[in-house]
């Protein structure tokens, strides 16, 4: 196995561009609302690639579309976010919309769907190119073919005018970065860009999305419940947990050195391709549903090394050194 | 697509060819027109006379073939009744219907499709669901209890409008308000369903991540998906302009193709019949073909066939 | 030792209407094109390949649930009935099938028990006691005790669902079991739990499995013999740590580079294949896989290469790879 670097934090690690502070989201009113958040902090410096994993229920994606003010009405939000140290929760769709796809921009999984059926990809490219760059006619076309060049779509000119089904899915998720790209965005969510495409169309646009990150100075947060694919390009890992931050930390350090029995769980029981064929330590039961969390930390039921404490408290999330906060009793008595 | 609509065409064809026999056979079987048309109680060797000199004593599938004999040479038969020829007495009809049909056809399109896609975009605020109890009322309700009701009130209670005829414009109006009404219903149902199932798509949340306005992202992004089913409704509603308005012609007394319809029905005046049936098939089936077209328009996907090979990756 | 099941120059094809312009063009979709494996009993066969390379058309022609256009598939020595008759009925006790979707392939209106026995009561084996004392046990050894056997799917996790459907495919104690996508619609932690599962079934009951997947990491876990299947042929074959410390053929060498690892960042010499994969329809002569392919010669385009065994464990089908040669762009370096 080939030697692993411990990444050491940087004297002056680069500013925070957003951070989260108390993000709670809950759906439905009344008798059949749901939390599905408690509380959430997170923090995405400049240019930094941070990686957001977990199963089904952890809250990865509702975290951002939260945040973007996506989830419609049936959600109720809470939280500080702030954008380079302005907040912008709480504002009008208006307000938001302003810094959607311009400042922080995002893309999902399953590129097929995600383009509207009934328009040319050059057509939704346009719009978006229009709408953040102000270009109009000639200028904005030039623009529009200039990314898809930019996102490698072979023979950009003639694609331009195809419609979303007579692409292929990866062609489709290139469009969906090249509309994501157009505003020159600081900061890109990619929320399972990956999941529903073919394992050698995946290698190819993480590639891309690496070298657009690297191009455009961007900062990325990657969704997915891959941990080898956040491993592969990320430098900062959260991982997440029936809506709560279990640990965080430089992903060496995660991956090297993980403190919450949840992490360490995942890390044994997926099967890796640079590792010897053994048997899998499976994380015995399952995510607790939303509506349903026991009481005290949501993990312990299924935590081999759980403690008295960890029925009735939920373990907050604190620094064991620096730069790696875990969320566990037993890691920060 | 060009091997898609000629099938359709065919079809449409033989949808008119069937209603035709139909209508035929059923008017034929029932019914005497020579009593209907002359007096009960006129001799029986007049009415026989009518008979002979109308061809109603010829065996029935000698008049079935000469029918549409008749028809393909452009013959589309004669009243019984004023010995005009048929077809003419039905387009005379025409305008009159229009004037009621196309009113309440422009109606019920603003009033259903603004009213269900507002209640769409406020989905479970009392607000929709007052709209969709509203559209329940219209659609369930029979037109000529609605018709009545509004005669009641707005030309016996409050004498503000006139109840029957057309003499002035003013006597459009309570008609034309119940003939939209219904249409406007059932629209405001099928596009509240089909915004919904809009909304939840993948790509309308795209849009808005660009950092759309959410008036663009409705207008420009749901509505012409929403748009695709809520075609077929419309496209029926095209079709039954001109039949869709017998029961409110009958409550109010106007003088349109539909009027002209039960009359004839109960006349067994069948040439005017047939012709009136004639007229109202080929508009249903040119409105049906009309939509099929407007699906290839809007929908790229049926444009290259369903066999898109939409290559997963 | 006859193997369990052997599969012969297998062949599946289909008519299609290709849209052309303004009319339909009829085409042979090969979605299956010559292929051949064996499975000894009690051994699993990963089949992995992307979208269209024909794994499911083969899972199901294995079944016997499609006929085939070309070639056969023997089941201990016996053709495999392809006809909804007698035959087939009988041929169902020693194969079934295992799917992606267990809320789909569960009846929504019967409880789970109920479900596990079906099978029995279907082939008219034991009488109803005998039945549901057979459901019970293999329930709780599935990981599902009393309390779950009278719920209904829906009221189950995902992994409890698989464990269902698993269960309900094994009480016939069949001898091959085709695993199509198991776990992939499962949480990761879930995953785990299926797959060692499916292990220790294996173990116990010397079930043969041929598990078919996109997701090299889980075949590569649980197979004794991994195939690699691109547009309905077999390019290579090899067991997974042969395969994944040192594939041959150019595609094997791109999948296989196209795994992430948790473990080795960044790889280098990654081998990234350009492109979109061609569609099954289109005809052309030679090697498939010679429009994406680094190292294509002119002997790839005219000369489709065979299946060719190069040690007693590997096989490959490509011209360039011969016993001892190797391509000139090194593959991954050796693995632990």
């Amino acid at each position: 196995m080939t030697e692993l670097t411990i990444h050491q934090p940087h004297q002056s690690s680069p500013p925070v561009l957003v951070s989260l502070r108390g993000l709670t989201v809950s759906f439905g009113s009344g008798a059949s609302r749901v939390q599905v958040l408690h509380g959430l902090d997170l923090d995405v410096h400049v240019g930094e690639s941070l990686g957001l994993v977990g199963e089904s229920g952890c809250g990865k994606s509702v975290t951002w579309l939260a945040a973007l003010g996506l989830l419609g009405a049936n959600a109720q939000v809470q939280g500080e976010f702030r954008l380079a140290g302005e907040r912008f929760d709480g504002l009008s769709d208006k307000a938001l919309s302003l810094i959607r796809g311009r400042r922080i921009a995002m893309i999902f999984q399953d590129p097929a769907s995600a383009l509207n059926p009934v328009h040319r990809i050059g057509q939704q490219l346009l719009e978006a190119v229009s709408l953040h760059k102000g270009l109009k006619g000639e200028a904005a076309r030039a623009q529009a073919v200039r990314l898809l060049d930019q996102v490698h779509i072979p023979n950009a000119r003639q694609r331009f005018d195809a419609y979303p089904h007579e692409l292929s899915g990866g062609m489709n998720q290139r469009v969906m970065i090249a509309m994501a790209l157009a505003g020159e965005p600081d900061l890109l969510i990619a929320d399972e860009p990956t999941t529903a495409l073919d394992a050698t169309i995946q290698a190819q646009i993480l590639d891309l999305l690496s070298e657009v990150r690297r191009d455009q100075g961007m900062a990325m947060v990657l969704i997915s419940h891959d941990l080898s694919v956040i491993a592969q390009e990320c430098s900062r890992v959260m991982v997440m947990y029936a809506g709560r931050a279990a640990e965080t930390a430089a992903t060496d350090n995660l991956f090297r050195t993980a403190k919450h029995p949840y992490t360490q769980g995942l890390l044994s029981c997926v099967p890796d391709v640079a590792s010897p064929q053994k048997r899998l330590t499976a994380i015995p039961g399952q995510v607790p549903e939303a509506g349903r969390l026991p009481k005290g930390c949501s993990f312990e039921p299924r935590c081999a090394q759980s403690m008295a404490q960890c029925s009735g408290l939920v373990p907050m999330l604190s620094s064991v050194e620096p730069d790696h906060q875990v969320a566990c009793f037993l890691a920060t008595p | 697509m060009m091997r898609f609509l000629v099938i359709r065409f065919l079809r449409g064809l033989l949808t008119l060819f069937l209603v035709l026999s139909f209508a035929f056979l059923i008017l034929r079987s029932t019914g005497d027109p020579a009593m209907l048309i002359m007096s009960a109680d006129a001799p029986p060797e007049a009415l026989e006379a009518f008979r002979k000199g109308w061809g109603l004593d010829a065996p029935l599938w000698q008049q079935y073939v000469g029918y549409f004999k008749n028809l393909a040479q452009g013959n589309f038969g004669y009243s019984m009744r004023d010995k005009s020829p048929a077809m003419d007495l039905v387009l005379e009809r025409i305008p009159a219907t229009l004037s009621l049909a196309l009113p309440a056809f422009a109606l019920k399109l603003m009033m259903g499709i603004s009213a269900g896609v507002y209640a769409a975009l406020h989905r479970n605020t009392w607000i929709d669901r007052f709209l969709i109890s509203l559209s329940i009322a219209g659609y369930t309700m029979p037109s000529f209890v609605l018709g009545l009701m509004l005669v009641l009130v707005f030309a016996v209670g409050l004498g503000w409008l006139p109840s029957g005829g057309d003499a002035t414009w003013q006597h459009a109006i309570l008609p034309v308000i119940t003939l939209s009404l219904g249409g406007a219903a059932v629209l405001a149902r099928f596009t509240r369903s089909a915004m919904l199932e809009v909304m939840g798509q993948s790509y309308i949340r795209t849009a808005s991540a660009k950092g759309l306005v959410w008036r663009r992202v409705v207008l420009h992004h749901a509505m012409p998906n929403a748009a695709i089913p809520t075609l077929t409704v419309i496209g029926f509603m095209v079709g039954s302009l001109i039949a869709g308005a017998v029961v409110v012609e009958s409550v109010f007394s106007w003088p349109g193709v539909g009027r002209l319809l039960v009359t004839s029905v109960a006349n067994r005046d069948l040439a005017v019949v047939q012709s009136l049936l004639l007229l109202v098939a080929t508009t249903m089936v040119s409105a049906n073909l009309m939509v099929d077209i407007l699906y290839g328009w809007i929908d790229p996907r049926v444009r290259s066939g369903q066999a898109g090979q939409g290559k997963k990756a | 030792m006859t193997p369990l099941l052997q599969v012969q120059e297998l062949r599946k094809h289909f008519q299609v209407s290709v849209p052309e312009g303004w009319r339909q063009r009829k085409a042979n979709l090969r979605a299956v094109d010559g292929i051949s494996f064996d499975l000894h009993a009690g051994q699993t066969l990963g089949l992995v390949g992307e979208s269209g390379c024909g794994k499911t058309t083969t899972a199901r022609l294995v079944l016997g649930l499609t006929e085939a256009t070309h070639g056969q598939v023997l089941f201990n020595g016996q053709p495999v009935a392809a006809k909804r008759d007698a035959t087939w009925r009988a041929q169902r006790q020693n194969m079934q099938m295992v799917y992606q979707n267990p809320l789909g392939a569960l009846d929504r209106r019967l409880n789970v028990i109920s479900q596990v026995q079906e099978p029995l009561l279907i082939h008219g084996l034991g009488d109803a006691l005998s039945r549901t004392e057979q459901a019970q046990d293999l329930m709780v050894s599935m990981g599902l005790p009393k309390p779950l056997w009278h719920r209904y799917p829906h009221e189950l996790s995902g992994g409890q669902r698989q464990r269902v459907v698993l269960a309900r495919a094994l009480i016939l104690k069949p001898s091959l079991l085709v695993c199509d996508e198991p776990v992939s619609a499962l949480d990761v932690s879930i995953q785990a739990q299926v797959i060692n599962l499916l292990q220790d079934v294996q173990e116990r009951m010397g079930v043969a499995y041929l598990f078919i997947s996109h997701d090299l990491k889980v075949v590569r876990q649980v197979s004794d013999q991994v195939a690699v299947m691109y547009l309905g042929h077999i390019v290579e074959q090899a067991p997974p740590q042969q395969l994944f410390s040192e594939p041959l053929h150019p595609y094997s060498q791109a999948l296989v580079s196209s795994v992430p690892s948790l473990w080795q960042r960044s790889n280098p010499k990654r081998h990234i294949l350009q492109g979109d994969p061609p569609s099954p329809l289109s005809l052309q002569s030679g090697c498939v896989f010679q429009n994406r392919c680094p190292h294509a010669q002119a002997i790839c385009r005219e000369v489709p290469p065979r299946l060719t065994p190069l040690t007693s464990e590997r096989q490959v089908a490509c011209h360039l790879v011969s016993e001892q040669a190797v391509l000139p762009d090194a593959p991954l370096e050796s693995l632990a």
